[in-house]
């Protein structure tokens, strides 16, 4: 009986099962592959096409897509013209009967600015140093450029200056109001005197920021004066300028050279155009930080929690609704972690903490908002089962033997526990602590009621006293994700950015894992069993 | 080879007494009572489920593990009671060391796996742990082996191997007692040779008590043998006399293999 033999051989199910293997396969390339595919292509410098349409009139921009129009069939490519301060859109439709004719000057140029998105268009007139006309070249505006730059980095001393005189002003001010808090009275003298400190500072600061208003307008006297392909004008300070290729003169090497410093700015800098260009660094750091913070809090409890269920609870009714609550936390929405979060951790503790320790700076809190210490924390809630199941059941795989060779030796229950099952446990702690960042680090829900902002002006971290600010907002990847794609005002110039952003989010959860299954192999090495 | 019987008292380094074991419900000692002499070799035989596991468990309190275990009459220890609730089970643990059916030696290094009685007692001077490992190692017949290799892991030793170190590992706390559960069940006969020459040597210093399945060991490297059958003890005495003249039908019939 042939099929009855093919049925009892179970070929059919180990079909199945390799099937849907394929299936998910499938599915994970498919989505990696949209995501490099959008991503990877971003940052290569694209050649700038000008179109001459059917009714005389002119355009140019870089070729995005191409497509049959959904009502009309009419076959129309998709242009990103940039010029937003003269067009008021990045993108323009133009169907392909429109067209006259098409070529790629090579004096075209493309310029990134700090405002206003990029610019295509070619070089008119120049003005120099001191703001008199110049020979309008590629080699002259790039002597300018630099040195424009240049002198903008020389006043960066000012502006650190600036900076640290805000901040002391700022110490200052919190003085006077806790002395004020106090009693005005009693404290009338040092108030007094704090406030003639302050007037210092501040008349010192306003003097540096004059300053500062008076190089920054003879810098802005160095511009250049561009035109779009329809020979509209526009004069632009060098100093809003970012960057400036001529595309469709580069060599492959050169658009390379210009897509590595593109990734740079990337990784380094600060967001641009409201996060929609220039780099991601204060979220890749936030989210980095986020989460170091937040294992640093979930490891221990996670362990600590575990140990005691399974090594020091007695077994019974209770521990084992114990661990089913804890099984099943894992299964709460997050954002009702999110909506905990804010109750519990910045209501509750960071209002008692505000009450407590900066009475005079109500009702401005200081820890009753969000911030990064909380939004750990709420992760640390979040991701405490994961660590405590992986470690439960690491626990629990150790050989009997081994526990019973330690006591057997006059070993107390927690000296095996610290020298013997905790360090065999560690490969299953590791993949638990693994699993609970790449859980972490994805969440976005719950950070948004808890201390993720839009655009953070400073880090948590940095070299103001004390170093580690615990109640700053930060900027997170995922949820620049979400404001990027979905939240900012200019969505389709955006969406690169969406898809780069996500390549990061995964970058940093492949490396962390990376990272931790490294040193959990480590440990595996170490403590298994071979046999004989 | 077994020496002349004399008289149990000045003998005797442990006595257990009505000794009686339930485990929840079921009872699996009944009535037990038995010596063990100083320096000799014990055997504890019978069919498994019999209870001679879980008696030599009882000699250092490994059954306190489990939950369910009561235990009703006596087991003294050079004439100190050890059953109580009184008894600081840690320092009775080092008193009586054990061997089990598996070896179990630590994930770490062979050396760290000698001194572990060593240094969880306080012990970290490092001659003093030197001295034990070279000592202990040389006692369980295996110095020659590993001594190139100290600072390695003790899991890549074979079965044998790991098991004289585990035995190397029970001596560094100076027992004066050694239980071995079983010891050589999960060896080849050349590995279970060396452990049974083994043996021979450590009850010069030391007092072992062993259980076994195996008749040939029983019979090749005990003293004296305990007979035990659904949880009682059906028969002990000089080994020889059990393997050729048992007293009891069901001890004859268990060595001869009629049954068991």
């Amino acid at each position: 009986m042939p099929v009855n033999n093919y049925w009892k051989r179970g070929e059919p199910m180990v079909l199945a099962a390799g099937a849907t293997l394929a299936v998910i396969l499938i599915m994970t390339l498919t989505l990696m592959a949209v995501i490099l595919g959008n991503s990877l292509g971003y940052f290569w410098v694209k050649g700038l096409v000008r179109y001459k349409l059917t009714d005389g009139s002119y355009t140019m921009g870089q070729h995005t897509a191409t497509e049959r129009h959904a009502l009309t069939d009419v076959k129309r490519l998709q242009l990103k013209v940039g010029n937003r301060d003269l067009y008021a859109q990045d993108f323009r439709w133009v169907d392909y009967s429109e067209i006259a004719e098409q070529d790629h000057p090579k004096d075209a140029y493309l310029l990134e600015r700090n405002e206003h998105g990029n610019f295509f268009g070619f070089l008119k007139e120049l003005k120099g140093l001191d703001g008199a006309p110049v020979n309008a070249d590629y080699a002259n505006l790039t002597r300018l450029h630099r040195e424009v730059l240049a002198k903008r980095d020389g006043l960066q001393a000012i502006k650190d200056e600036m900076s640290s005189l805000n901040q002391s002003s700022e110490r200052l001010r919190l003085k006077i109001q806790k002395l004020e808090y106090r009693g005005a009275e009693a404290n009338g003298v040092a108030i007094a005197a704090l406030n003639e400190q302050r007037a210092t500072l501040t008349a010192t600061f306003d003097r540096l920021n004059e300053q500062l208003n008076q190089r920054q307008t003879e810098l802005a006297v160095t511009a250049a004066v561009f035109s779009d392909a329809a020979g509209t004008t526009k004069e632009l300070p060098l100093l809003e300028i970012v960057r400036f290729y001529q595309p469709n003169q580069m060599s492959v090497l050169a658009k390379s050279g210009a897509y590595l410093t593109k990734i740079r700015e990337l990784l380094f800098d600060d967001p641009r155009e409201s996060n929609t260009e220039g780099g991601l660094f204060p979220a890749i750091f936030g989210t980095v930080m986020m989460v170091l913070l937040m294992s640093v809090f979930s490891l221990p409890f996670g362990v600590i929690a575990a140990i005691y269920l399974r090594e020091y609870a007695k077994e019974g009714t209770l521990v084992q609704l114990v661990r089913i609550a804890v099984n099943n936390l894992a299964g709460v929405p997050s954002i009702v972690y999110g909506v905990f979060g804010l109750g519990f951790f910045v209501y509750g503790i960071g209002g008692s903490l505000d009450k407590l320790f900066f009475p005079e700076r109500l009702p401005t809190p200081v820890f009753g908002t969000g911030g990064i210490l909380w939004a750990s924390l709420t992760l640390a809630l979040l991701t405490v089962p994961v660590v405590i199941v992986a470690t439960e059941e690491s626990l629990a795989s150790i050989p009997k033997g081994i526990r019973e060779g330690s006591l057997a030796l006059g070993a107390t229950k927690f000296q095996t526990l610290t020298r013997v099952l905790l360090p065999m446990a560690t490969p299953g702690i590791m993949t638990g602590l693994v699993l609970s960042m790449a859980r972490a680090v994805g969440e976005v829900a719950p950070l948004m009621l808890v201390g993720v902002v839009k655009l953070a002006p400073t880090l948590p971290l940095d070299g103001q006293f004390p170093f580690f600010h615990m109640d700053r907002k930060f900027m997170h990847l995922g949820f620049h994700i979400f404001d990027v794609g979905f939240q900012s005002p200019n969505v389709e110039a955006a969406k690169p950015m969406v898809y780069v952003t996500t390549l990061l989010l995964l970058l940093i959860v492949v490396a962390a894992s990376g990272l931790a299954i490294r040193f959990r192999n480590q440990m595996r090495r170490k403590y298994t069993t071979s046999h004989f | 080879m077994s020496p002349e019987p004399v008289a149990l008292n000045t003998q005797s380094i442990v006595e257990v007494e009505r000794l009686n074991l339930h485990y929840g419900a079921s009872q699996a000692l009944k009535d037990i009572s038995l010596s063990v002499r100083r320096n000799q070799v014990t055997a504890f035989i019978g069919p498994s489920g019999c209870g001679k596991s879980t008696l030599l468990r009882c000699l250092n309190r490994m059954n306190d593990l489990i939950d369910t275990v009561v235990i009703s009459g006596s087991i003294k220890l050079e004439g100190q009671e050890i059953t109580g609730n009184q008894t600081d089970v840690i320092s009775l643990r080092r008193r009586v060391g054990m061997v089990f059916q598996q070896s179990n030696p630590f994930p770490k290094s062979i050396y760290e796996n000698i001194v572990y009685g060593l240094r969880i007692a306080g012990v970290n001077d490092k001659p003093v742990l030197d001295e034990t490992v070279e000592k202990c190692l040389k006692g369980a017949a295996i110095w020659d082996e590993v001594k190139d290799r100290l600072h390695e892991s003790a899991l890549g030793l074979s079965g044998g191997q790991a098991q004289r170190i585990c035995i190397a590992r029970a001596i560094a706390t100076n027992p004066e007692v050694i239980l071995m559960d079983e010891p050589c069940s999960a060896l080849d006969p050349l590995s279970t040779l060396k452990i049974e020459e083994l043996i021979d040597e450590l009850k010069e210093r030391y007092t072992i008590v062993i259980v076994t399945h195996n008749m040939q060991q029983a019979a090749r490297v005990s003293d004296a043998t305990a007979f035990f059958y659904l949880g009682e003890l059906i028969e002990m005495g000089e080994t020889k006399k059990i393997f050729t003249n048992p007293e009891k039908r069901q001890t004859e019939d268990y060595i001869t293999g009629r049954f068991g």
